[in-house]
């Protein structure tokens, strides 16, 4: 790769699709859920049958206005829809509605890492709205099969500049725009299940020269990985081609991702002539200034403003601030716990390490987690107070896991208060000391490692409710004394 | 019993005999549906409706119980353009086959609802596309008043079967002059309303920025009896409005009406030009002002329709390609060869032009030197309009240039053909309402028809305006 870039700049451009969760298609009344019972969520508009007509969810329009936003994109207050023409079986009207020359947003721009700490503002180009197709079915034996309940389905196209100079660029701007749309809630970001779908557009121009390389566009990679392996293939073969002297020719390239190579779909030159033009059945889409605030005032805070707060205002390590912050409802749980504590690190290490364990175990969401916030924080507060050690924590939270208990109760329940007054530890040293005379002696000769029996051996006696720090403390003192007599 | 005259002069007249118990709806109906099968000869038809008397005898209670709909009784037939739950649609076309709608068009659905029975189907020219009726995968429909002649179209079947009195009032449809070039070849009512006051939904679409159901009728007040149900805002059409207001009695004394003198050219035939002029005296007695207009981009009108209609086709009818319903060709070899030979086959001549024609205007590279151009030309043809409903209150014009021409006559010559549509296309252009009325007859005895064009949603304007011309 090194020997490309000394030659050779990269350019990617990506065109994100995004299907928006609404609960019903774009143009009709049927339900946008995926997963159903193929050509169960259809009706005569959605399959196109003669004389039925679009009418636009608004909710749609909504989602899209809000991406918009939240990519710092120009809103087209006055926007019109297009046909775009091409005949294949799963397209039933023969054409997809679509936005061309005025796109609801425009303009935008969204921050992403150029690795080795550094970062780089990608340009996008615009956001359109547009129906998806439905499904061509082609491995049930002789036929194809046609599944229709994909027409209609709203989707969103994010078409960025040809901005990114790498693929690990173009990934982590993948990743935030699924993090973003997440976010608003508007998409579930689902690339394996296709609910984000990802082309790039790939090309090597010298270094210096102005014009920009013969492009191909990379398609069907279902997950980041791929999106990574693609581009860097597709890298290396135009690098190649061109090292040995040849051209490179226009065309669409579909990635296998079983074999790891990218196998042409079809050129350019034959492709189609969609035959753009605005649809007479949609009126255009005006956004008024009520409108435009009021989906303003649904925006959520965004990962970048989230991160942010969580390093300046709660003081957390980046690491931490990224972690936590990598869905919405993990970042909204531990806001909402540190409303009733102010132990954020402590409540950040907890959510890192015990938290997000138990989510990937039992493979849930932080919605289904059973310790609410409040009871969550209660139980950093008890472990902050001294109430109970770190260790007889780990037993608490397991029993609030599975009670849904709060922490206070379970250690009043179960008796499992620390102990943290020095008269009832002092007595339980002393007899400790002299029931091991000889282990007291090796102690003061310098065997560091015997420290840990006393200490063992307290917190045993102690059913593990001493408190630790206390105990250490108590020992020492202890030896101290007996060091003296 | 089919040489009958019918009782009646009008649909309100129809219901209040009924009403009064001398009129039985069953056997109009009757008499409706022997009068079809003896004018089988006409092929006005493409199918006749089977349960017509169950209907009849339910809705004659209703008249009589006094819970009727507002169009009870009225016998309608339907443009076959126009989507009916569980009837067959043709669109006059091979390419949809035995293809039977899931829904009914919202325009039929209102006269269903206001208890209106309708009989049958009505051949057209196929998709609409057409102005004799000999484009019909159904065959040619007759002239009733002379059967060698065109009854003109494409709204063909749906005049002819107002004309020769196998139905009451009838639906067509109309793009550039498909309502009212029929309504004046056979001598009867017709009326294109504003574009968007009747919701298209359910009506196949051929331009969709074009495209309107209309109304044909022997007399004004059925015309707008039936306009009146028909129209009105529907949210299954977001191009549909409510905008119609209702227009106050006319003082004829007050009205301007403006004749585009450039236009009533030479090349109209001698006889509706005097037919023009007569009408126009008799305005000037009722105290009608002339004005003269000008409408300087009509000229361009017939062009521009044609780029941009077909440009709205070719994408309107891509849907029908063999894949999910109607026609599909036996033999294919792939999926590209099922397209080309359903769509071959499966579409007539003409329709298959306008396609090609649509695609062409529509490529890269030719978008900016027709579509576009026809964009703007259309605003300007708007802007005519508007500049002349400034100073007048409608504009008159003869609906065609010539009465019916023969069976065959202008087949060979498309473009011949096209210019039949010089007075009608300028109103789709600019969405206006425009009614076609029968003025009188040519030597052959075939009706010579006139139109009255008005502003946006003024329809009922030009109602109260015909109505009110005493001599």
């Amino acid at each position: 790769m090194t020997g490309i870039l000394t030659k050779y700049d990269v350019v990617i451009g990506l065109e994100v699709h995004a299907q928006l969760s609404t609960n019903t298609k774009i143009f009709c009344g049927c339900s946008a859920a995926s997963g159903s019972e193929p050509n169960s969520n259809i009706c005569p508009v959605c399959l196109g049958h003669p004389g039925t007509l679009p009418v636009l969810n608004k909710k749609a329009l909504e989602y899209a206005v809000l991406m918009g936003i939240a990519t710092q994109s120009t809103i087209n207050q006055y926007s019109t829809f297009a046909r775009k023409n091409y005949f294949y079986p799963d397209l039933p009207k023969g054409y997809q509605i679509s936005q061309f020359d005025l796109p609801v947003c425009e303009n935008g721009f969204l921050e992403i890492s150029s690795g080795h700490g550094e970062t780089k503002t990608v340009r996008i180009k615009r956001i359109h709205l547009e129906e998806d197709a439905g499904k061509s079915i082609h491995d049930r034996g002789n036929s194809t099969l046609i599944d229709v309940n994909r027409c209609g389905v709203p989707l969103i196209e994010i078409v960025t500049e040809p901005d990114f100079s790498s693929a690990f660029e173009a990934t982590d701007y993948l990743m935030k725009i699924r993090q973003i749309v997440r976010y608003l809630g508007i998409c579930d970001g689902n690339m394996e299940e296709g609910s984000l779908r990802c082309d790039a557009n790939v090309s090597l121009k010298i270094k210096g020269e102005e014009r920009l390389g013969t492009k191909t566009e990379l398609k069907n990679m279902n997950s980041f990985k791929n999106v990574e392996k693609a581009i860097n293939y597709e890298i290396e073969r135009q690098f190649e081609i061109l090292e040995e002297g040849g051209s490179i020719s226009q065309q669409t390239l579909l990635w296998n991702p079983d074999k790891n190579e990218a196998y042409p779909m079809r050129s350019k030159e034959d492709s189609h002539d969609y035959r753009y033009f605005p649809d007479p059945d949609l009126i255009p889409v005006t956004i008024s200034n009520e409108m435009l605030s009021e989906i303003r005032s649904m925006l959520p805070e965004l990962p970048g403003a989230k991160i942010k707060k969580f390093t300046e205002i709660y003081l957390l390590p980046e690491y931490d601030s990224s972690v936590l912050t990598q869905e919405r409802e993990i970042a909204e749980f531990f806001e909402e716990v540190c409303k009733q504590t102010l132990a954020f690190k402590e409540v950040s290490n907890w959510m890192m390490t015990e938290v997000l364990k138990i989510l990937n175990e039992k493979k849930i969401t932080i919605s289904e987690f059973n310790i609410t916030p409040q009871n969550f924080a209660g139980l950093i507060n008890e472990i902050k107070s001294g109430s109970i050690s770190g260790k007889i924590a780990k037993d608490v939270f397991a029993d609030m896991l599975e009670t849904g208990k709060d922490a206070a109760s379970i250690i009043d329940s179960k008796n499992l208060k620390q102990i943290s007054d020095p008269a009832l530890i002092e007595p339980v040293v002393k007899s400790l000391f002299d029931a091991n005379k000889q282990k007291v002696n090796e102690l003061l000769e310098g065997k560091e490692k015997i420290f840990g029996f006393f200490v063992g051996q307290v917190m045993k006696s102690t059913s593990g409710k001493a408190n630790p720090a206390l105990v250490n403390e108590l020992i020492k003192k202890e030896l101290e004394n007996r060091k003296n007599e | 019993m089919s040489s009958a005259k019918l009782p009646y002069s009008s649909l309100r007249d129809k219901k209040r005999l009924i009403f009064e118990g001398s009129l039985d709806l069953a056997q109009n109906v009757d008499f409706f549906l022997d009068k079809i099968a003896s004018h089988k000869h006409l092929n006005a038809f493409i199918a006749v409706s089977s349960d017509c008397q169950n209907q009849a005898n339910l809705i004659q209670e209703k008249i009589k119980n006094g819970n009727a709909g507002k169009l009870a009784g009225a016998v309608i037939a339907i443009k076959d353009v126009l989507s009916i739950k569980n009837i067959n649609l043709t669109c006059a076309s091979k390419i949809l086959g035995d293809f039977i709608p899931l829904y009914t068009a919202t325009a039929v659905q209102k006269l269903i609802d206001e208890d209106a029975i309708i009989i049958g189907k009505t051949n057209c020219d196929e998709f609409a596309m057409g102005s004799s009726n000999e484009n019909s995968a159904f065959g040619s429909v007759l002239n009733p008043l002379n059967t060698e002649f065109v009854p003109g179209g494409s709204s063909g079947g749906s005049a002819a079967a107002v004309a020769a009195g196998l139905c009451d009032v009838s639906l067509g449809t109309d793009t550039g002059g498909s309502i009212r070039q029929p309504a004046a070849f056979c001598g009867i009512y017709g009326l294109k309303p504003t574009y968007s006051a009747v919701s298209r939904y359910g009506l196949t679409a051929f331009a969709s920025s074009f495209d309107s159901i209309g109304p044909f009728a022997t007399n004004l007040q059925d015309l707008f009896d039936v306009f009146d149900i028909i129209k009105g805002e529907d949210k299954k059409d977001s191009t549909s409005t409510s905008n119609t207001p209702v227009s106050n009695e006319i003082n004829t004394k007050k009205i301007k009406i403006g004749i585009p003198a450039d236009i009533i050219s030479n090349d109209i035939q001698p006889e509706i030009r005097e037919s023009f002029e007569n009408f126009v005296l008799k305005l000037e007695k009722n105290g009608v002002e002339i004005v003269k207009i000008s409408l300087p981009n009509f000229k361009y009108a017939i062009a521009a329709y044609y780029v941009l209609t077909t440009a709205e086709a070719s994408s309107n009818l891509s849907r029908f390609d063999g894949a999910r319903y109607g026609f599909r060709s036996k033999e294919v070899e792939n999926l590209s060869d099922m397209f080309v030979k359903s769509r071959s086959e499966g579409f007539g001549a003409e329709v298959k032009r306008r396609i090609m024609l649509g695609t062409y205007v529509l490529s890269s590279g030719y978008y900016d030197a027709y579509y576009t151009k026809a964009q703007k030309i259309r605003r300007l043809i708007q802007q005519d309009f508007m500049n002349c409903f400034k100073e007048v209150d409608f504009i008159l014009t003869p609906t065609t240039p010539t009465t019916a021409f023969k069976i065959g006559e202008k087949t060979e010559n498309p473009v011949e053909m096209y210019l039949s549509d010089i007075f009608t296309t300028p109103q789709n252009l600019a969405g206006l309402p425009a009614l076609s009325f029968p003025t009188g007859a040519d030597q052959n005895n075939l009706p010579i028809g006139l139109q009255l064009t008005s502003n946006h949603f003024e329809e009922s304007k030009i109602h109260n305006f015909l109505n009110s011309l005493t001599i």
